[in-house]
C-alpha cells in the first residue's frame, strides 16, 4: 500500500484511514457533513496526492493524444485543461482524466489513482514515434482547494492574479515560494483550485495554505466528502459509474466525446452506437422517502428491473438520497418515475436534472 | 472510547440496559465511531416482537448502511421519537439520548450470552 506525502500530517490529524486505489488515504478528519458544508460555505482542502500525472512530450504529442482520447485536444491552447476519457477499442473505458496543454508538443495528463499503471501500459501500447511518455505521478504532490473561499484563501500565497484564471485554466507561478502549476478545476463544483507541485515541499505548502485559510474557517476534507460533494454535482468516479463496461455517450459524456475530430481509439463503436440509439443512459435519481441508494442497488419500473444504482448516498446539501445509475433508454427522461429496491423494500424516487445541485 | 460498565454488549456492537424485566438498547460508541454521520435511523413498530440476534432495524449513514441485531427477544414498548427527527443523537450520546428501542424481555436467560464491558473491550481493541 502506498502514502502519499501528506500521510503523516493525516495521522497527526487524527483522520480515519482507508485503502483507496492502493494508497492508504484519510476518508474522514472529523465528519463527512461537516468536512461537505467547510467545501460548500468556506473553504476545504483534499489530499490528492494519489492521483497519477504523466507527462507526453514531443513532435507527435498532440497525434498521440488525439488518437488516445475521446476529447479534442487541437482545441486547447497553452494554459488549459480538458476532461476527456481514454476508451477500449470496444468502446469500453480505460479512465477519464484531463490533459493539460502545458505548451506546444507538451502536455500533463492526470488520471485516478487506481489506473495508473493500467492507464500508462495502455498509452504505451499506443504510443507513436516521437513521443515521450513519463510517469511523474510519485514525485508530484497535489492538493485540491475547493469552496468560496478557496481563492481568497490561495490569493495571499500567491503573485499570480487567481482572479483572472478561467474555469478550466491554469499557470505556474509561485504560492508559498515554491513554483507549482496552480489550476482553476476541481470535483466539486465550487469555487477551487488544484495545485501540483514537487513532493519534497508537501509539508511546507499544507502548513501555508492552512495558515493563510485559518480566518475562513478552513478544514481537511476526505474521501467521504470529496465523494459526496462530486455526487451532488454529477460528477461520475470511474470503477463506480464509468468502467470498461460502459461508454461514454451512454454515461452522459457526449459533451466530452468528439467524434467529428478524426480517428481515436473507440470511435467507430461509439459512432455506430450513436447511430443506433443507445440502450440505457446513467441518470440521477433523486429519492422521495427517507431511504438512501447505494451502489448495486436495483432500480426498478412497475416492479421490473430497468437498472442499478452505481453511486448513491445522502446529500449532505439537499438531506435526502442521491443516486447516480444506468436506466433503460426509454426511462431516462427527468421526471420519469421509478423505485429503488432498498433492501427489500420499492422505495419511490424519479429522473432527476444533474447537477442535483443547482448554484 | 466511553464502554459504561452497566451494559451488555453483543459482537454486532449493540448495548443493552437492563431496568428489572425491560431493557433499553442501542449501538456503541465504537459502533457510531465506524459509521460516522449517522443520517437516518429505521425502527421497528411498537408492540412488534424482536427476536434475539436477529434483525430489528437499520442505520443509515453518509456512506454506509448497517442492520441492527437484537440483544435479546422481546417486544418492543417503545422507540425513541427523537433520534427519528435528529438521528445525529447517535453519534453524538450514543447510551443515552440515543438509545433506540425499550423492549420488555422475554428470555432474560439470552442476557447471559452476552459480553460485559470487559470482553468487550478486548472485542473492539482487535
Amino acid at each position: 500500500m502506498k502514502r502519499t506525502p501528506f500521510y503523516e500530517i493525516h495521522r497527526q490529524l487524527g483522520a480515519k484511514i482507508v485503502p483507496f486505489g492502493g494508497f492508504e488515504m484519510p476518508v474522514q478528519y472529523s465528519s463527512i457533513i461537516e468536512e461537505h458544508k467547510a467545501v460548500r460555505s468556506g473553504v476545504g482542502v483534499f489530499d490528492v496526492s494519489h492521483m497519477g500525472e504523466f507527462t507526453v512530450k514531443g513532435k507527435n504529442a498532440l497525434a498521440f493524444l488525439q488518437r488516445v482520447t475521446v476529447n479534442d485536444v487541437a482545441k486547447l491552447i497553452p494554459g488549459q485543461a480538458q476532461y476527456s476519457a481514454m476508451c477500449y477499442d470496444n468502446a469500453g473505458i480505460v479512465d477519464d482524466l484531463l490533459v493539460y496543454k502545458i505548451a506546444n508538443n507538451h502536455f500533463m495528463v492526470v488520471v485516478n489513482a487506481s489506473n495508473i499503471d493500467k492507464d500508462f501500459q495502455w498509452m504505451k501500447g499506443h504510443l507513436m514515434p516521437d513521443v515521450e511518455l513519463r510517469d511523474d505521478s510519485d514525485s508530484i504532490a497535489l492538493l485540491a482547494i475547493q469552496g468560496p473561499k478557496s481563492q481568497s484563501t490561495l490569493q495571499k500565497l500567491t503573485p499570480v492574479n487567481l482572479s483572472s484564471l478561467q474555469y478550466y485554466h491554469f499557470t505556474q507561478g509561485s504560492v508559498g515560494g515554491v513554483e507549482m502549476i496552480i489550476s482553476r478545476t476541481g470535483y466539486t463544483g465550487e469555487l477551487g483550485f488544484e495545485i501540483y507541485f514537487p513532493v519534497a515541499h508537501a509539508e511546507k505548502i499544507w502548513k501555508a495554505v492552512f495558515e493563510a485559510g485559518k480566518e475562513f474557517g478552513i478544514a481537511p476534507v476526505g474521501l467521504g466528502a470529496r465523494d459526496t460533494l462530486r455526487l451532488e454535482m454529477g460528477f461520475c468516479l470511474y470503477g463506480n459509474d464509468i468502467d470498461q463496461t460502459t461508454n461514454t455517450l451512454e454515461a452522459g459524456l457526449g459533451w466530452i466525446t468528439k467524434i467529428n475530430k478524426g480517428d481515436f481509439i473507440g470511435k467507430p463503436v461509439l459512432e455506430k452506437a450513436k447511430a443506433e440509439g443507445l440502450g440505457r443512459k446513467l441518470v440521477g435519481i433523486v429519492i422521495e422517502e427517507k431511504a438512501f441508494p447505494r451502489h448495486g442497488y436495483t432500480i426498478q419500473s412497475n416492479g421490473t428491473s430497468i437498472g442499478s444504482v452505481t453511486s448513491g448516498t445522502f446529500s449532505p446539501s439537499l438531506e435526502k438520497g442521491i443516486a447516480l445509475g444506468y436506466v433503460t433508454a426509454a426511462s431516462a427522461s427527468v421526471g420519469y418515475p421509478l423505485q429503488i429496491d432498498v433492501r427489500g423494500k420499492a422505495v419511490p424516487g424519479k429522473v432527476a436534472a444533474l447537477p442535483f445541485l443547482k448554484k | 472510547m466511553n464502554f459504561p460498565e452497566k451494559l451488555k454488549y453483543t459482537k454486532d456492537h449493540e448495548w443493552i440496559r437492563v431496568e428489572g424485566d425491560v431493557g433499553y438498547i442501542g449501538i456503541t460508541e465504537y459502533a457510531q465511531g465506524e459509521l460516522g454521520d449517522i443520517v437516518f435511523v429505521e425502527l421497528p413498530a411498537i408492540g412488534k416482537k424482536v427476536e434475539f440476534s436477529q434483525a430489528f432495524g437499520t442505520v443509515e449513514a453518509v456512506k454506509a448502511v448497517s442492520d441492527l441485531y437484537s440483544p435479546v427477544s422481546g417486544e418492543v414498548l417503545e422507540v425513541n421519537k427523537k433520534i427519528q427527527d435528529s438521528p445525529e443523537l447517535v453519534n453524538k450520546d450514543p447510551y443515552e439520548q440515543g438509545w433506540m428501542i425499550k423492549v420488555k424481555i422475554e428470555k432474560a436467560s439470552e442476557l447471559d450470552s452476552l459480553m460485559n464491558v470487559d470482553a468487550y473491550k478486548k472485542l473492539v481493541a482487535k
